[in-house]
């Protein structure tokens, strides 16, 4: 059986308390866990916790429960919880900053479409300056899981009659200009 | 300088040490011995509590044995003990505006953790002081004497009880009451928390007695439109709205109302919340007080077109009440203190259009269903949905309106206990599996926990998690024909859908709609919440910063009945001991004009907060009523001509307190 | 430089993609209003919600990239027509005035890529435009032909009402079904206006994303709506794509147009079907085909 206990030695307090210092994180310590966002959120149904457990193991320094969730994941962004939160916690931009932290430090769902497509979408966005719909869904599919290609196929031949999907490779006239752009920001340590 | 008018200065300074608070970072030594240095001061001492008897003593010794004329003690904030040691030299013979007290706590010891910075500090605040204290002068306290008439504004319970104990102890009030009946909300209940008992039951008796008192002038239907004046003496103007009844003929045997044109009652009721209907001759509820009918002039076809067979007159002949010319009256009054009982409204959930209030009928507020449940209610007593059916399923969504950013940030105290009590009245009345909803259960009050352990063993369901949205929209045939409420049950930590055929919001208590009208009308202060504010948060939770005007019940904040009486009799107790001790002491550090250098320009009379100026036509100079004055200083500081000036706050005294700050030592 | 058009236009990735219909519709609109938009030149991918779930700041200087442009231009109003564009773009607007970090950041991108600091550029969406600059009243005079007895639902998708933009009220959004009313299309009182479509789920949890799509057009069926007008191309392309789907899977017989507020607005204006974009749908087409006038010579495809 497993164990089902946390030691306080597992908390990373000094974690949760710089947390909050980040930008649109803020009001994360006024949450009183009403579960306004969990019930107002599209997804949580298909999260392993909802927002609301989110916020209350961040503010306990449970740091690897949250990082390694899928609920960052499948955060679709939509601000429903951020604009029904009785206390203005913006949880959409906590979720934004802990996606950002599994990725750093590696701790996201491996073979997890989501980041994987977040991943591709970025190379390609800093490669050309824009994303091609088709290049990014393809790359995105090889490296997680290819059957997903199979069943877009039809939706894909749909769209393509009907004029709506490029095979061109977009990109800007002034790519130099990009190379500026970190491509790892510093704000994450 | 005026040296000489002030004779030989013989100044007395004493440097308390708090025991550590002060000591621990002032060198209160040093600083006593470099008083010692300053010109004038005779004598300098430090001691462990100045505000101690031995302390007060201690001055009042010097005052006698070493002819110490002014006193200089620093120490804590005036707003401590100014009085305290003011008293002190009284008792000695000296006059007590000869006091100055230094803050070497709260500005000083409190604030700097630096012992040698903190301790010049205090030294430049002590030797400021001294220079300001050799200019000061005697001063006399007024004193005005108190009409003993209490006025109460609004006739809820907080309004009925104070009225009651004033009136008790011999006392004539005056109780205006806005509605065409005292009572409040407390009328619109059927039960109340913890102890179940009936609401008419306990409050009726004390309508009545309120309408039987000789000491109480009841004026229902009416609304203060000014008050003047100041403590002791407020002129007050009462209008007295017109309800088209006299209230010295009407016996209120409802003849009238069966005899209408109207024989289906067809104009929403106010008291039922629009739950029933009412004709346009009306009352309230049957055990209104005073028990006399109003006409609605919206709703008379008397009133409105003047082309009416008016059978009401008819059933009436005999006592001749009904009268429809008669019109608004104004009283005007005189009384020396005033309760501001003007309770709340309820939050308009409407603003929260997620919970479907307004949208889907069976959508209710937890005032509503106090109507539902009450057996003189609009269904007597039967808990039925706006379609007519006993519901099966009830669901209770608390803090709507409370404890939220969007909405109000407060917690509105009584709506947990409210729920509480009508999940137990819906359970008993249909049986209903019933669902409360709650963040945090507030239970706190002298019975409340036993209450919540009583409705916890009645079976009814309490989901941890604030209701996301209520939708009419089935995702499961379970789901068909009924309210849905989606929400995390923080609890089991799942996400749930609960189909419901009768949601009620526990609404939150926020201030009467006109409370800032209310508030600029009595020149009394709100906190941020839009609620009055009181004098002290601990110490003086009734009184105002106006003197002579005190607040109770609802209207300073959410709170139950019993807190709401406490407070009401609390209220009565203070303006009875004002009008008992018959005089009211004035701070004499009040403004005044010096005629001769006035120009005549008004630019101070609009100025004041207090309406305290007024200009004297005749002489063409502005003059400054000191009872009103309440020594705020701002047209000292805005008289162009600098002819206003300011007992203990005199040019000479402040120009040397600053100049004492400034003299580095 | 060029006299400045009013209105620039950022047309973002998925406007020049599965989403065209929207780029084809917005252009025609706005040339029948004869307030005529100019496309941003070299304009950037916003990095939508993606590149900021990998980094905040370089999202924010990638849309700060497109704001210097915008600005180099000499136009005040940006249109953004995606709502994750749109969001996207006023968020770093917001993030770079909060947080001085992130304002010093993006000045000194600016300044190695060669560009002019920030300024006030306004980004607005398109449905913000037409009720705001446009107004009801005109949409009303300008309408030359109505849509009879066709009942359709405004749908906004979750970004453009959320805390950055000013496009509608968050809770209880109106201005669509003003406009659709104006134009003369009944609306239905739909609820879930402001429901997320998922966004990219369809493409990586798939099961998922189809079924918040399944529940959108489900609740317009259930109110009697015909079509649902979008404002999002990722709205519209998950609705409408996926229809033949969620058929097989449920069963039930679904099979309704997914519009752009343009396409409706545009057509009453007197664009026609192909300007329109209208002949690009998956789902609907017969009824599209039926409410909308069909030239004989627009029967053939791209
Ligand atoms: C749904 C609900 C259920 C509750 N149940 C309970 C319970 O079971 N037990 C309990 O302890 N507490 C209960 N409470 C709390 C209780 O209602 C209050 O504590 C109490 O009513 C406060 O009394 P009040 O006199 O201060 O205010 P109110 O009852 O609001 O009375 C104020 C009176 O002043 C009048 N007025 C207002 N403005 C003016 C004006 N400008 N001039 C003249 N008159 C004016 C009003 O017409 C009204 O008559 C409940 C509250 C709610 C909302
Ligand atoms: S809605 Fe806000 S307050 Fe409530 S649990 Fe979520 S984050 Fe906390
Ligand atoms: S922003 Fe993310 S967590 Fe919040 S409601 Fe939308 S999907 Fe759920
Ligand atoms: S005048 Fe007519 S309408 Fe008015 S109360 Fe009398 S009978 Fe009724
Ligand atoms: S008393 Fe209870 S229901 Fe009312 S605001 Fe406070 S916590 Fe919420
Ligand atoms: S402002 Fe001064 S000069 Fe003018 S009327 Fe008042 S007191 Fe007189
Ligand atoms: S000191 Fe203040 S209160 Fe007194 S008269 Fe002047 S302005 Fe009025």
């Amino acid at each position: 059986m497993e164990r089902q206990i946390r030691y306080q030695r597992e908390a990373d307090l000094e974690w949760a308390h710089q947390f909050t210092k980040h930008p649109g994180c803020e009001r994360l310590l006024s949450c009183i866990q009403c579960g306004t966002c969990s019930g107002t959120c599209p997804l949580s149904i298909y999260m392993d916790l909802t927002p609301r457990q989110v916020i209350a193991l961040v503010r306990e320094g449970f740091r690897e429960d949250v990082l390694r969730s899928q609920t960052i994941w499948l955060c679709a962004s939509c601000y429903a919880c951020s604009v029904e939160c009785p206390q203005k916690v913006s949880i959409t931009d906590i979720m934004y900053r802990l996606k950002r932290e599994a990725i750093r430090s590696n701790l996201y769902p491996k073979r997890f479409p989501i980041p994987v497509l977040a991943r591709e979408f970025c190379d390609m966005v800093r490669q050309r300056g824009r994303n091609s719909e088709f290049w990014v869904v393809f790359r995105m599919a090889m490296r997680s899981n290819p059957k997903i290609l199979l069943s877009m196929a039809r939706t894909g031949w749909e769209l393509w009659r009907k004029g709506r999907l490029s095979l061109r490779r977009e990109r800007i006239q002034r790519i130099n200009e990009l190379q500026y752009i970190p491509a790892t920001s510093k704000e994450v340590d | 300088m005026s040296e000489k008018k002030n004779g030989q200065v013989r100044i007395g300074v004493y440097i308390c040490h708090c025991g550590a608070n002060i000591a621990d970072t002032v060198d209160v030594k040093a600083v006593a011995e470099y008083a010692a240095t300053l010109p004038g001061v005779v004598i300098a001492r430090d001691y462990k509590y100045m505000c101690s008897d031995p302390g007060q003593e201690l001055i009042q010794q010097d005052i006698e044995e070493h002819q110490i004329n002014r006193v200089v003690v620093a120490a804590c904030s005036p707003s401590l003990h100014e009085h305290t040691f003011r008293g002190a030299a009284e008792r000695a013979g000296l006059n007590p505006f000869f006091v100055q007290m230094v803050n070497i706590r709260e500005h000083d010891s409190w604030v700097h953790t630096e012992r040698e910075a903190a301790t010049v500090k205090a030294k430049d605040l002590v030797r400021a002081a001294v220079q300001r204290v050799y200019f000061h002068k005697p001063l006399e306290k007024r004193r005005v004497p108190i009409h003993p008439e209490v006025l109460v504004v609004g006739g809820g319970i907080a309004g009925i009880h104070a009225a009651l104990t004033v009136a008790n102890s011999g006392k004539k009030v005056y109780l205006v009451e806005r509605e065409a009946t005292i009572g409040g909300h407390m009328a619109q209940y059927d039960k109340t928390f913890p102890t179940l008992d009936c609401a008419a039951c306990i409050l009726t008796p004390k309508m009545s007695a309120v309408k039987a008192h000789p000491n109480i002038v009841l004026w229902t239907y009416s609304e203060v439109v000014s008050v003047d004046g100041s403590v002791g003496d407020y002129k007050v103007v009462v209008k007295r709205k017109p309800r088209y009844i006299r209230e010295d003929l009407c016996v209120g045997c409802l003849q009238c109302i069966d005899a209408c044109v109207f024989k289906e009652p067809k104009f929403d009721d106010e008291f039922n919340l629009g739950l029933s209907k009412r004709k346009p001759i009306y009352i309230p509820f049957p055990q209104a007080t005073p028990k006399v009918v109003v006409i609605d002039p919206e709703a008379c076809i008397q009133l409105r077109t003047g082309k009416c067979k008016r059978s009401c007159l008819e059933a009436c002949v005999e006592r001749g009440a009904i009268d429809f010319e008669q019109k608004e009256t104004y009283e005007e009054i005189h009384v020396g203190s005033i309760i501001i009982a003007t309770g709340f409204k309820t939050f308009d959930p409407r603003r929260l259009p997620q919970y479907g209030y307004g949208r889907y009928p069976n959508v209710y507020t937890t005032l509503e269903v106090e109507r539902l449940v009450n057996a003189s209610g609009p269904t007597s007593g039967q808990v039925i949905t706006r379609d007519g059916r006993v519901p099966k399923s009830v669901g209770i969504i608390l803090c709507v309106g409370s404890r939220d950013e969007n909405t109000n940030r407060w917690c509105s105290r009584v709506c947990c206990m409210t729920s509480l009590k009508l999940a137990h009245l819906i359970k008993e009345h249909t049986g209903a599996e019933v669902y409360i909803f709650y963040i945090d259960m507030r239970a706190a009050g002298k019975g409340y926990e036993e209450f919540y352990q009583r409705v916890l063993n009645e079976g009814v369901h309490f989901v941890r998690g604030r209701v996301a949205e209520i939708t009419d929209w089935a995702l499961d045939p379970s789901e068909e024909g009924k309210l849905v409420a989606r929400v995390e049950d923080t609890n089991t930590g799942f996400v749930r859908r609960i189909p419901l055929d009768m949601v009620v919001l526990a609404v939150g208590l926020e201030p009467q709609f006109d409370a800032h009208e209310v508030q600029r009308m009595f020149g009394i202060s709100c906190s941020l919440d839009g609620f009055f504010l009181e004098k002290h948060p601990k110490l003086a939770p009734a009184p105002t910063y106006t003197d002579g005007i005190f607040i109770a019940g609802l209207c300073h904040g959410p709170k139950d009945i019993p807190d709401t009486v406490m407070q009401a009799g609390y209220a009565a107790a203070e303006a009875i001991a004002l009008a008992d001790t018959g005089y009211f002491e004035l701070e004499p550090n009040t403004a005044y004009v010096v005629e001769e250098e006035c120009s005549g320009c008004k630019s101070c009379v609009p100025l004041c907060p207090y309406q305290a100026i007024t200009f004297k036509e005749d002489k063409q100079k502005a003059f400054i009523n000191e009872v009103l004055c309440k020594g705020c200083g701002t047209c000292v500081a805005a008289c162009p001509s600098g002819s206003i000036r300011q007992n203990l706050f005199e040019d000479e005294e402040i120009f040397s307190e600053i100049e004492g700050v400034l003299a580095y030592a | 430089m060029e006299p400045s058009a009013r209105y620039l236009y950022y047309p973002g990735c998925s406007l020049k993609g599965t989403g065209i219909a929207y780029e084809e519709s917005l252009l025609t609109t706005f040339r029948l209003l004869e307030m005529p938009v100019k496309e941003l030149p070299d304009w950037n991918c916003c990095g939508a919600t993606t590149y900021m779930s990998v980094s905040e700041t370089s999202a924010t200087l990638l849309a700060a990239r497109n704001l210097a442009l915008a600005r180099q231009t000499g136009s005040k109003d940006l249109i953004a027509p995606c709502n994750a564009c749109y969001l996207t773009l006023r968020k770093s607007q917001r993030l770079v005035a909060d947080y001085p970090q992130i304002a010093q950041e993006t000045e000194r991108f600016l300044e190695q890529a060669g560009l002019p600091r920030l300024d006030s550029v306004r980004v607005r969406h398109p449905l913000e435009v037409l009720y705001n600059d446009v107004g009801i009243q005109r949409l009303r005079e300008l309408t030359v032909r109505r849509l009879q007895g066709v009942r359709m639902a405004s749908y906004y998708g979750c970004q453009a009402v959320r805390p950055y933009g000013e496009v509608d009220d968050p809770h209880e959004p109106t201005r669509m079904d003003e406009i659709l009313r104006a134009v003369g299309v009944e609306v239905v009182g739909y609820n879930l206006k402001t429901k997320c479509c998922g966004g990219p789920l369809t493409g990586t949890i798939h099961d998922v994303g189809v079924r918040l799509n399944y529940i959108l057009l489900k609740e317009a069926m259930r109110l009697g709506a015909q079509a649902m007008v979008t404002i999002c191309p990722l709205c519209q392309f998950n609705l409408d794509a996926y229809q033949a789907e969620i058929r097989k899977q449920t069963g039930e017989p679904i099979d309704m147009p997914i519009l752009y507020l343009t396409q409706v607005v545009g057509w009453a204006l007197g664009g026609d079907y192909r300007e329109l974009g209208l002949h690009r749908a998956i789902s609907g087409r017969k009824l599209l085909e039926q409410w909308f006038t069909v030239r004989k010579e627009a029967e053939t495809y791209v």
